[in-house]
């Protein structure tokens, strides 16, 4: 719904072939023959899709840009981009010491933000359930990029430290049952207790929706930020838009 | 066994081939990869000919394989290096080696390995070829960023 509303913005309209499920793919077409009929249709192509380098496949058959807006459990980087210009609303990105909270293993936003992270001299910390850790490959290269990794086991053994609270969503798809994903979740609830613990600058950013993972008792904390995180979507990918089709 | 039967029988495994080519120095027990890399099977044309842990003077043990009637292209040289970097390729022609080289770790491969990554969509029915960039640290795949650390051999398509 960002990227629309970004669109209309600039005065541009949409053309929607809504879900996977329910466009031409449901019948057996490919996503390479999708792009390049869609390709001939649009002057720019958004795509969201179940499976990742979906966006890279995409731009290896269009002939207008590709922006990737989330490919399965891979990278969304438009998020990361709205992630870097509401930490800079801020503070400079530079030096600061950021957490990132809850699913890294399968969590898009939380993959593309390190990467990007390691561009800024940040040290990252994490909290994560067992088993849902960075995947191991991209937490060597950002080892090997000079990126200092801690992880923590629950989010009061850092709340003091960091400067940059990123909290995304524990799945409950990724447990056995539903008594073992309330025990995760509520351990990794970020409270207005767990806040009082924190630097006096600290901000709260949730790429959202939320579930459980932020008490709504934060949302008039001055720590959080996430809805304005969310409303910086808009202005971010409409200067994305207006960068490819220059 | 007698010395002068063991070389015989050496001699009856590696023996000449008149045109082909002579995949040397493979490293011990990497042959049938090798020949896996290559895309050989019991359904292919070409005659083959497979010694397993040969002794050699520069390596403990070695493998060779001989293809008869198939010189190979650079490309599946190349392909050769990621499994054994100390291979060396010898050409044929009427029993003469007419050309020698060695292998080389390409940049990018394409269609030899299958990206473990499940949710990939180098593993759909999408008309692409599986790519991966070579680092040191692995192979890299081009569309999920997936790399491979260890254990190559069982991914290969």
């Amino acid at each position: 719904m960002s990227f629309e509303s970004a669109i209309a913005r600039l005065g541009g309209t949409t053309l929607s072939v809504g879900s996977v499920d329910a466009c031409s793919m449901a019948k057996g077409e490919t996503l390479a023959d999708t792009i390049r009929v869609v390709s001939g249709y649009a002057d720019a192509i958004v795509i969201r899709h179940p499976r990742e380098g979906a966006a890279r496949l995409a731009s290896e058959f269009s002939t207008v840009p590709v922006l990737n807006a989330g490919d399965g459990a891979g990278q969304h980087p438009s998020q990361t981009l709205l992630d870097l210009y509401t930490i800079r609303q801020s503070m400079p990105i530079e030096g600061t010491d950021i957490a990132l909270v809850g699913d890294l293993r399968y969590g898009r936003t939380a993959h593309s933000l390190a990467w990007a992270l390691s561009l800024y001299n940040v040290r990252l910390h994490t909290v994560s359930p067992a088993g849902l850790e960075l995947p191991e490959t991209l937490a060597s290269e950002l080892t090997e990029k000079g990126m200092e990794i801690v992880p923590h086991d629950t989010v009061s053994d850092l709340i003091g430290d960091v400067d940059v609270l990123y909290v995304t969503r524990v799945q409950r798809e990724r447990f056995p049952d539903s008594a073992s994903y309330f025990n995760v979740s509520a351990s990794y609830r970020i409270t207005p207790e767990i806040l009082a613990g924190a630097k006096k600058n600290l901000i709260v950013l949730h790429p959202l929706p939320r579930v459980d993972e932020i008490d709504p008792r934060v949302d008039d904390s001055p720590h959080a930020r996430y809805f304005d995180q969310s409303r910086n979507g808009i202005p971010v990918r409409m200067a994305m838009l207006m960068q490819v089709m220059k | 066994m007698k010395k002068d039967e063991t070389q015989e029988n050496e001699g009856l495994l590696v023996r000449r081939i008149k045109n082909g080519t002579v995949i040397d120095h493979i490293d011990g027990g990497e042959a049938l990869n090798v020949v896996k890399i290559l895309g050989i099977t019991g359904t292919t044309q070409e005659a083959l000919s497979i010694a397993t842990n040969v002794q050699s003077r520069n390596m403990v043990r070695k493998d060779i394989v001989k293809l008869t009637n198939r010189e190979l292209s650079k490309e599946e040289v190349n392909r050769i290096a990621l499994i054994s970097p100390h291979a060396t390729i010898n050409i044929i022609r009427n029993f003469k080696v007419v050309e020698k080289k060695g292998v080389e770790i390409p940049a990018v491969i394409e269609g030899i390995v299958r990206c473990p990554n499940p949710g990939c969509i180098s593993n759909t029915n999408e008309p692409i070829r599986s790519r991966f960039d070579v680092l040191q640290t692995g192979l890299h795949c081009c569309y999920c960023d997936w790399i491979i650390t260890r254990d190559l051999t069982s991914h290969i398509i």
